[in-house]
């Protein structure tokens, strides 16, 4: 009885799903008096606070851009979107960016898992895709080391975030034994910890235990006994705020006191929140960006940022409003908007100056620039020292 | 050795709110078979109640305990009343797919009120540190606090259970719904009462949760469900004190396992033990095996 109905339905799928494939064109180009970019970040969510403070630093540089009178002459549009930090959303807005507004670009979204739910998308629809926060190795080149034409990032990678850390542990903190904390649920920790442990142990270091936690456990006291067991020097967890900010609460409660390192996963006035002030103390992890840096286009970015949104801005607002004028300074270069020509211009930066350090896109896509050690006094992030890579 | 006493005290104070919100779906489930998926995310807002509590209005620990369980155990019946009543003669697919409705519907109504980010619980309770065998053992005042109010409870539970009218009518309920009506039991209060006393534990346990580990979210319902859930199976579904033991069994058992090198594999270890103990003691570990009367 309903078999018409299901004849006629398959029918629509198939001819949708034909129809996708013929849409495939060579990219999006010129479309109208606007320049349409993609504007795809965690608005609501687990890791909201990421991508709402990306999203604010991308579109104020945007407004910034358009107030001086845009580029080639035409205003840039932004079209923001909310993935709720999901992948399948942040696949489907992405989809729906890329073929309906047919944007030039996409920008974000913040966390490597959500951008490589985004990249089927930008990589078929030939959409250049650029995040200034997915800090995964496997963002820009895939499994077998091959480039990913149409992804960029210009923020620094998590081996490189872990080799750092590593060797500030070393040569800084002069520690030899370490013992790692990661969550086993995300590729961003494993990425970290992989990387700290091979540079620790090559360089003279001994990792006594490596344990792991889930996201959206709320209890760490059991691992972190043990831990305390082994007297490690300085333990390193490479995760999100939430879950780190419990981790050193409970950890300061078990009278674990040593060191705890970590990454840009630690970025959030959450952390204090939730670990508390009196114990958020000889945690340090590595950022982008620090307010305290008194270079001459940092006070700017503060004093616009702050006037703009009435706040101070953190590490995310500079990364996303350093994408604003990446991207810019990427279609100028370009000559027209046609977002295969914008590929090759992202491709081929240089020097480009921003307020979280000077990048040059290498030929993996990834950018080339130091590294920010933040040290937690009583809750309060403080500027430590910026590492150069070697 | 100073390290497996830490451990075990760890152990419990996981295990004991475990053992709160498994008393809840085996409350339900005694009485009218259903498991009540829903539960998890009564506690949740058990959480946020005590949350509103001293945080905007700044009340004290106690107080807030004491509201946020008679608002939960309002919910409890309200719930019963608006989704469960109308389909209790229905097939049990029907009951557990409502009852998977109103656990997300709960869920998302809340992430839709509150925002899904996470918040943290003012510091009612003193952290108080005491150390012990020369600082070798540290006990939070809170650690001792949880786990006194969850005996505490357990104890009114069972004292409501077995010494009142109420308790009389639910053990009446649970046997036979039918002879328990025909002797004169008003079920629908009886089925009332139950919810709203599980639903009043699970509410403790959020706001006992919210002090403790300091951060809520409206999914936090979740995960904590679904392990008081394998506690309640564990103990025996239905069997009061099998879901205490139940509860102090998994937290003991998770928190053994990351102690000894085995973070990694923790829920899948709880999981195989579940799956053991059902395919050796249908009935759980304290259940008995009753026979099919034909």
């Amino acid at each position: 009885m309903n078999k018409k109905l299901l004849g006629a339905l398959s029918l629509v799928l198939i001819l949708s799903l034909i129809s996708g494939c013929t849409a495939k064109t060579t990219g999006n180009q010129d479309n109208g008096d606007t320049i349409k970019v993609g504007v795809n970040y965690e608005l609501s969510g687990d890791v909201a606070t990421y991508g709402q403070s990306l999203s604010d630093g991308v579109l104020l540089a945007i407004e910034e851009i358009n107030k001086n009178g845009g580029v080639f002459g035409k205003q840039i549009q932004p079209i923001k979107v909310d993935n709720k930090s999901e992948d399948t959303e942040s696949a489907n807005v992405s989809t729906r960016l890329a073929t309906r507004d047919k944007v030039v670009a996409l920008l974000g979204p913040a966390t490597s898992g959500n951008t490589k739910a985004a990249i089927p998308a930008a990589t078929q629809n030939k959409i250049p895709l650029v995040s200034a926060s997915a800090t995964a190795d496997d963002v820009t080149v895939d499994s077998n080391g091959n480039v990913r034409e149409y992804i960029f990032k210009t923020c620094f990678s998590d081996s490189f975030q872990g080799v750092m850390m590593a060797e500030f542990a070393l040569n800084d903190l002069n520690f030899k034994n370490a013992a790692i904390l990661a969550d086993s649920t995300s590729d961003y920790a494993k990425g970290l910890s992989k990387a700290f442990k091979e540079t620790f142990t090559s360089q003279g270091g001994k990792i006594l235990s490596e344990e792991a936690y889930q996201a959206k456990d709320t209890d760490f006291k059991a691992v972190l006994t043990s831990l305390k067991g082994l007297n490690p020097e300085v333990l390193f967890v490479p995760g999100y705020y939430e879950e780190v900010g419990l981790i050193v609460r409970q950890a300061r409660e078990l009278g674990l006191d040593v060191p705890i390192l970590g990454a840009d996963g630690y970025e959030s006035p959450k952390l204090t929140e939730i670990a508390g002030k009196g114990v958020l103390n000889d945690v340090y992890y590595s950022s982008h960006y620090s307010p305290m840096d008194d270079a001459e286009e940092v006070v700017k970015f503060k004093e616009d940022f702050k006037a703009r949104y009435g706040k101070e801005a953190d590490a995310f607002n500079a990364l996303g409003y350093d994408l604003g004028y990446f991207f810019k300074d990427a279609l100028e270069r370009a000559g027209e908007v046609n977002s295969e020509k914008l590929k090759d211009a992202f491709a081929s930066t240089k020097d480009f100056k921003g307020v979280t350090g000077t990048v040059s896109i290498d030929e993996n896509h990834n950018p080339v620039k130091s590294v920010t050690i933040i040290e937690m006094k009583d809750g309060v992030p403080t500027f430590l020292k910026k590492l150069d890579p070697k | 050795m100073e390290q497996l006493l830490q451990q075990l005290i760890n152990g419990i104070s996981l295990g004991s709110i475990y053992a709160l919100i498994a008393l809840g779906y085996t409350m339900v489930y005694g009485i009218i078979n259903l498991i009540n998926f829903a539960h998890g995310d009564i506690y949740m807002i058990g959480a946020y109640v005590g949350f509103a509590l001293t945080t905007f209005l700044g009340l004290g620990f106690f107080p807030s305990l004491l509201i946020s369980m008679l608002v939960c155990s309002i919910l409890g019946m309200i719930i019963e009343k608006v989704a469960y009543k109308p389909i209790r003669n229905s097939t049990r697919i029907a009951a557990l797919i409502t009852a998977i409705s109103v656990s997300l519907f709960l869920e998302y109504t809340m992430v839709y009120f509150v925002k899904p980010d996470t918040r943290t619980f003012p510091e009612v309770l003193q952290s108080k540190i005491l150390t012990l065998f020369n600082g070798k053992i540290i006990i939070d005042l809170k650690n001792i606090y949880i786990i006194l109010i969850t005996i505490l409870l357990m104890a009114g539970l069972q004292y409501v259970v077995h010494k009142t009218k109420v308790g009389k009518a639910m053990r009446a309920v649970s046997l036979d719904k039918n002879a328990a009506e025909l002797m004169g039991v008003d079920v629908n209060k009886t089925i009332s009462y139950t919810f709203a006393i599980g639903s009043s534990l699970a509410g403790a346990a959020g706001v006992l949760v919210g002090v403790y580990y300091n951060t809520i979210n409206p999914l936090m319902g979740v995960v904590p469900g679904l392990k008081a859930f394998v506690a309640a199976v564990l103990g025996g579904i239905g069997i009061i004190p099998g879901a205490v033991f139940g509860g102090f069994f998994l937290g003991m058992t998770e928190t053994l396992v990351s102690a000894y090198g085995g973070s990694v594999f923790k829920d899948a270890v709880a999981f195989s033990i579940l799956i053991i103990v059902l395919l050796i003691k249908p009935n759980g570990l304290l259940g008995k095996t009753i026979k099919e009367k034909v």
